[in-house]
């Protein structure tokens, strides 16, 4: 089923003409409202009206996650606040987190584009929808909802947390679909083999997962366990939240709403663009936001995209699954986690040396975070000398760092000395997952 | 009328005593009591030693979490129930023991411990004429 043929399987002309006349309109909106924006664009000695088709958007710069951070909070905002009705943020990789302001229009478009993506899984104003992924600040809770809502279908804002009872309804309820992240989905999968739950038990049929990457052996696995059908959903809060694509029937690549994000793939050291088909750094550029829109946002995902007519009768573009990083963000429980983001928490405190290690794990298919962190010998002082006292300093380093990152992690007190001073770009990290 | 303690953060990995054994050794420094508190991912090591502060030195040189802290070390005559005795004397005057252990030299019974009040902890030592070990 398709949502919106006129949009997901317009002719390629139709729809390289409607981005460049998107695009003309959207640098011109951000150059008169944003700063930011008008100062890039004047330096590289470009006017709106150079920008009238979208291969001109090679003559345009690009938007990187610092900046962002440099214009905290609103400094890349283009709409008024009085037109923004709602404000997500993603992590930061530092301090501060992204700050992202919706218009009414921007809500409608993703509610529209996450419609699309349910309808290419197969969901109807018949199901019954559990949305599983976090709701709050992050968009994956709240934008899965509004699509859920769109199409008509019941949906079920379970969030996270509360395995048991979530599984409970599942059953009672006869829930036909689920949105969470696929490890999530194999911890279901789990908690349901311990309450003797099988799937014969439960109705559910679609599954739209992401968030975090995964394979196609976890979609196996998942298919298998809980008796659905897998699809891959993707998104990222800088460009909306989930919807930016989606999977159709043919599990082939996931299209891209690409008459609201326009995809590139680039070189990520040189920044020139790539040939379709060639593994790069993923850039949007949203044709049509108004509270935060973005020239060239780099991504940092590693794929490739797939031109070309889908079995499934979309012309919209596909692309391939994240096939890595090109910084060294990690994605733990769903939710992005930069190195730096710890380093900050660990400098603010003197008790510690400036140094750390973060080791993730997958337990029983939920991520593990844990960080270590070295006691410093001049803060090492006679109070310590029970387990309470130190426990009582983890603690604090604990909840400094949930506040931070929005997701736990387990604090190891180790020796002076202990922790490997290294360089480069991983070297704080251990990612013991195997996907 | 507290004698001090050495408290060292060690990990729970093999050869993280030793070091510390052997910083103690190469310095000449006497171990006289010793325990460890220990928990799933590190200990620590108390120690009652002859020269705390030149071995804490030692030890702080040699890399290692050290400090000093101050505890209780009453000398008991070396008879059942007089470790009963004294902690009731504490317990009577409403005064937490934090953590405690105990050995014998030459005859007596010596009792180390630190607690939650230590100010009213040395009256009760004073009011029943309980003999502290010097330093």
């Amino acid at each position: 089923m398709i949502w919106n043929p006129n949009k997901e399987c317009m002719s390629r002309d139709e729809m390289s003409a409607l981005q460049g006349k998107r695009l003309h309109k959207i640098v011109e909106y951000v150059y008169h409202n944003v700063p930011f924006y008008r100062n890039k664009l004047q330096e590289m000695d470009i006017r709106p009206d150079d920008i009238q088709t979208i291969e001109d958007i090679r003559k345009l710069p690009f938007t990187t996650k610092k900046d962002l951070r440099d214009n905290y909070p609103f400094g890349l905002q283009a709409a008024p606040q009085s037109e923004i009705i709602r404000v997500h943020a993603s992590s930061g990789t530092t301090g501060n987190p992204t700050i992202v302001g919706y218009t009414r229009k921007d809500i409608g478009v993703w509610s529209e584009c996450m419609a699309r993506c349910l309808t290419s899984y197969g969901v109807t104003r018949n199901d019954i929808f559990s949305v599983s992924y976090g709701y709050g600040l992050f968009t994956g809770g709240l934008g899965a909802h509004y699509g859920v809502e769109h199409i008509g279908a019941s949906v079920i804002p379970a969030g996270t947390g509360n395995t048991e009872k979530h599984l409970k309804l599942i059953r009672d309820l006869g829930i036909t679909g689920i949105a969470c992240t696929p490890s999530y989905a194999l911890y279901l999968a789990e908690t349901m083999d311990k309450l003797g739950i099988r799937k014969e038990d439960i109705k559910l049929r679609v599954g739209a997962f992401g968030a975090e990457p995964w394979t196609e052996q976890m979609r196996q696995e998942i298919q298998d366990r809980l008796g659905l059908k897998g699809f891959n959903l993707y998104g990222l809060s800088e460009v909306m939240g989930p919807s930016v694509s989606y999977e159709c029937q043919m599990q082939h690549g996931s299209h891209i709403c690409e008459d609201h994000f326009y995809p590139e793939i680039i070189n990520p050291v040189t920044l020139e663009p790539l040939p379709a088909g060639q593994t790069g750094e993923l850039v949007f550029t949203t044709l049509t936001k108004e509270g935060m829109p973005v020239l060239r946002y780099r991504t940092r995902d590693l794929c490739s995209l797939m031109p070309g007519i889908c079995d499934c009768g979309r012309t919209a573009v596909r692309m391939s699954r994240i096939e890595g990083r090109s910084d060294d963000m990690l994605i733990i429980r769903g939710i992005n986690v930069f190195p730096s983001q710890v380093e900050s928490v660990v400098l603010s405190m003197p008790e510690f040396a400036p140094r750390y290690m973060m080791i993730v794990d997958r337990v029983n298919n939920l991520d593990t975070l844990q960080v270590q962190v070295e006691i410093r010998q001049e803060y090492f002082t006679g109070i310590f000398d029970t387990p309470a006292a130190i426990d009582a300093l983890e603690k604090k380093l604990a909840s400094k760092l949930k506040s931070v990152l929005s997701i736990a992690a387990k604090v190891q007190l180790k020796a002076p000395n202990t922790i490997e001073r290294s360089q480069g770009k991983s070297a704080h990290v251990i990612d013991k997952r195997k996907l | 009328m507290t004698i001090p303690q050495l408290s060292i953060f060690i990990e729970n990995r093999s050869g993280t005593l030793i070091k510390v054994l052997e910083v103690l050794k190469q310095a000449n420094i006497q171990i006289i009591a010793s325990t460890i508190a220990d928990t799933a991912e590190y200990g620590i090591y108390r120690i009652i030693c002859s020269e705390p502060t030149r071995a804490c030195e030692e030890l702080k040189n040699a890399g290692i979490a050290v400090a000093i802290s101050d505890v209780f070390a009453i000398e008991l005559d070396d008879q059942p129930g007089r470790a009963a005795d004294a902690v009731k004397m504490f317990s009577e005057a409403g005064i937490s023991i934090t953590y405690m252990y105990s050995f014998l030299l030459r005859s007596k019974g010596i009792l180390i411990f630190r607690t939650d009040d230590n100010a009213h902890a040395a009256q009760v030592i004073q009011q029943n004429n309980l003999k502290s070990m010097t330093p």
